[in-house]
């Protein structure tokens, strides 16, 4: 197992070399100029020379490369052309709401999804099944941006129950930053207020970011619930007596949880891809949105920082997974 | 994988009963075929998709504009049957370009294995290792928003699923006995992957494309819907709701039409995918 993990930490640090270049060659074919994106269109040409050369722009591309690798191994992503800001400065301020509205549209996924689907293998080719197997067509197939588009015109516009887009009301103040997590500042702060709203603001974002791993979860989960039931142990359990509801905690539940293990890391890989739709219209600053603006207005820095560390994220999330797999079934071990 | 016992032929007539018993495959089917009709007669059975009537704005659907108008004045039913074609050529395209190139690097790897196989599957690795809307939206800001470019960065974040399918059926293939006879009577690994291991990952490809391309139909829409995919007046789905967004208060249905056809369109090619799997590969049916 160690070494498997040890092998499996190269992986992941092959992959994110392999991300630095693929992000890199992806920089170089940009049509637009970097210095005219930063400096504007007015910019003399003596500006924009100066600009080149202080950023490196008018060395030779291998050099290029190399400079910018040397940075990265001490944590410097470069400077935004946007912000002006160092990357990873930004993205300090960003990560925080991404990981909060992840997270919590995983937890809903996962609520939502994994009772769904088995509620759906204990009722096979009957109402509540087919009921839930139609609505999972449709949570798979709906744009999500239409669905927040719908959920926010009818749930604050017209019926004023949830907050609009943002994290907070706009007369609310922020509390001071600590964690970066709004609703775990407000905590810490003891603002109740701060922290009702900020949870309340997060319900429909996450709902909607959330809406299509659920409903992915619901078909993994009946189609692994339903393969485990038709099992031989579980056979054997039923003619032992034992009762249903033993049958599917004890017995199945832990078989079937596998094969949706092994989805949860690709969706919350998912979720930061729906990141991108869902803070464009919720207005929620986090890294989806950043990137979206990066990405706007060329300001290419920060979209090969977000795209490195978002690869990076990905290929840790899945390392946890494997790992997680190997512990949840006793079954397999890695040589 | 197909019952290896039973002959080609009886095989194959068997996974079509099946297909054409499945009443969720047929309902798939159906709506393909008129998406399909729609989009080759659009410009014959709906209004033109561009033209402007400031005077008929955000007018209600009605039996002169079946599904309304948008901000513009532009028949909205004109725009969607007109995006059908654009919304099916890039699902297509799309598929058909991170196929051919998935099959071929799986293909490749799989057979020839060692150094190949080392190589290509890293490379692999690598484009796996982003999410793939945040890797389309780069590309698509690096090469400039067109829909030209939507297609290519949508191909670039498909094609390594293929890749990896095509190894792992290749890999199982390489110990079946038919694989191992054509080796001794001294096949070459060109001919045993072209004429052995290519035909037997056909079915899981094409379980996977009919999903896929639904799924390049959603992002490719999802691209465009945040600016960077078709560019308006491009009458495209995403951009569409995109635009629209603004008036759902007093025309819901400008920006719910595209997305309606966004979801029918991608149900469709799910529910065919389904039917597929069931059909040809009744073991992982459920």
């Amino acid at each position: 197992m160690l070494n498997y993990t040890i092998r499996r930490l190269f992986f992941v640090l092959f992959v994110v070399w392999g991300v630095s270049v693929a992000t890199f060659f992806l920089s170089q074919v940009v049509p637009g100029d970097p210095a005219l994106v930063a400096l504007g269109d007015k910019a003399t040409d003596e500006m924009i020379a100066n600009f080149r050369v202080k950023n490196g722009l008018d060395k030779p591309v291998v050099a290029q490369y190399f400079s910018y690798v040397g940075r990265l191994l001490q944590g410097d992503l470069g400077t935004s052309l946007r912000t002006g800001r160092p990357i990873i400065d930004d993205l300090r301020d960003f990560f925080p709401g991404t990981l909060e509205l992840s997270i919590t549209a995983l937890l809903i996924a996962a609520l939502i999804g994994i009772p769904a689907g088995i509620l759906a293998a204990l009722n096979q080719n009957r109402p509540p099944d087919f009921i839930i197997r139609f609505l999972a067509l449709i949570g798979g197939a709906t744009p999500i941006y239409w669905l927040a588009i719908l959920l926010l015109e009818f749930l604050h516009n017209k019926l004023r129950i949830l907050p609009g887009p943002g994290r907070l009301d706009a007369y609310l103040i922020a509390p001071t930053r600590v964690t970066g997590f709004v609703g775990i500042d407000a905590l810490l702060a003891r603002d109740w207020q701060v922290f009702g709203d900020s949870l309340a603001h997060l319900i429909l974002p996450a709902f909607v970011l959330g809406a299509f791993s659920s409903a992915l979860l619901a078909r993994m989960t009946r189609a692994s619930m339903l393969e485990t039931l038709s099992q031989d142990f579980i056979r054997t359990a039923r003619s032992k007596g034992v009762s249903q509801s033993q049958v599917v905690i004890k017995h199945a539940l832990r078989n079937a949880f596998l094969p949706v293990l092994t989805v949860l890391g690709g969706v919350l890989g998912g979720l930061l891809s729906g990141a991108v739709l869902t803070e464009t219209i919720f207005s929620w600053p986090g890294v989806g949105r950043y990137t979206t603006d990066a990405a706007i207005s060329l300001d290419f820095p920060a979209v090969m920082g977000v795209t490195l560390l978002a690869g990076m994220a990905y290929s840790i999330i899945n390392l946890v997974t494997d790992l997680l797999y190997a512990l949840f079934d006793p079954r397999i071990t890695y040589a | 994988m197909l019952n290896a016992a039973l002959p080609a032929k009886k095989q194959a007539s068997k996974a079509s009963r099946r297909f054409w018993r499945n009443p969720a495959a047929i309902v798939g089917l159906v709506l393909i075929t008129l998406l399909v009709l729609i989009a080759a007669l659009a410009s014959v059975i709906s209004p033109d998709p561009i033209v402007q009537n400031l005077s008929n704005r955000l007018l209600p659907p009605s039996s002169e504009h079946w599904l309304g108008t948008d901000q513009l004045g532009r028949s909205v039913w004109g725009r969607v049957a007109h995006g059908a074609a654009l919304s099916l050529q890039v699902g297509v395209i799309v598929t058909l370009i991170s196929v051919s190139v998935g099959v071929l690097v799986g293909l490749l790897a799989g057979t020839f294995g060692g150094i190949w196989d080392n190589v290509l599957m890293r490379v692999t690795d690598i484009f796996f290792a982003f999410p793939s809307l945040i890797l389309a939206m780069a590309i698509a800001a690096a090469l400039g928003p067109s829909l030209t470019n939507t297609i290519i960065a949508v191909a670039i974040v498909n094609w390594p699923s293929y890749a990896r399918l095509v190894r792992a059926q290749a890999l199982a293939l390489r110990e079946r006995e038919f694989v191992e006879a054509a080796r001794a009577i001294g096949t070459s690994r060109l001919g045993i992957a072209l004429r052995h291991v290519l035909p037997n990952t056909l079915t899981p490809v094409l379980i996977q494309a009919s999903f896929d391309i639904g799924q390049a139909i959603l992002t490719a829409a999802g691209l465009s819907f945040i600016g960077f995919g078709a560019q308006p007046p491009t009458p495209e789905w995403g951009a569409m709701v995109s635009e629209t967004r603004n008036f759902i208060s007093e025309a819901p249905w400008a920006s719910s039409a595209p997305a309606i056809a966004i979801l029918l369109a991608v149900l469709a090619f799910n529910l065919v995918g389904d039917g597929l799997r069931d059909a040809l590969d009744p073991r992982n049916t459920h």
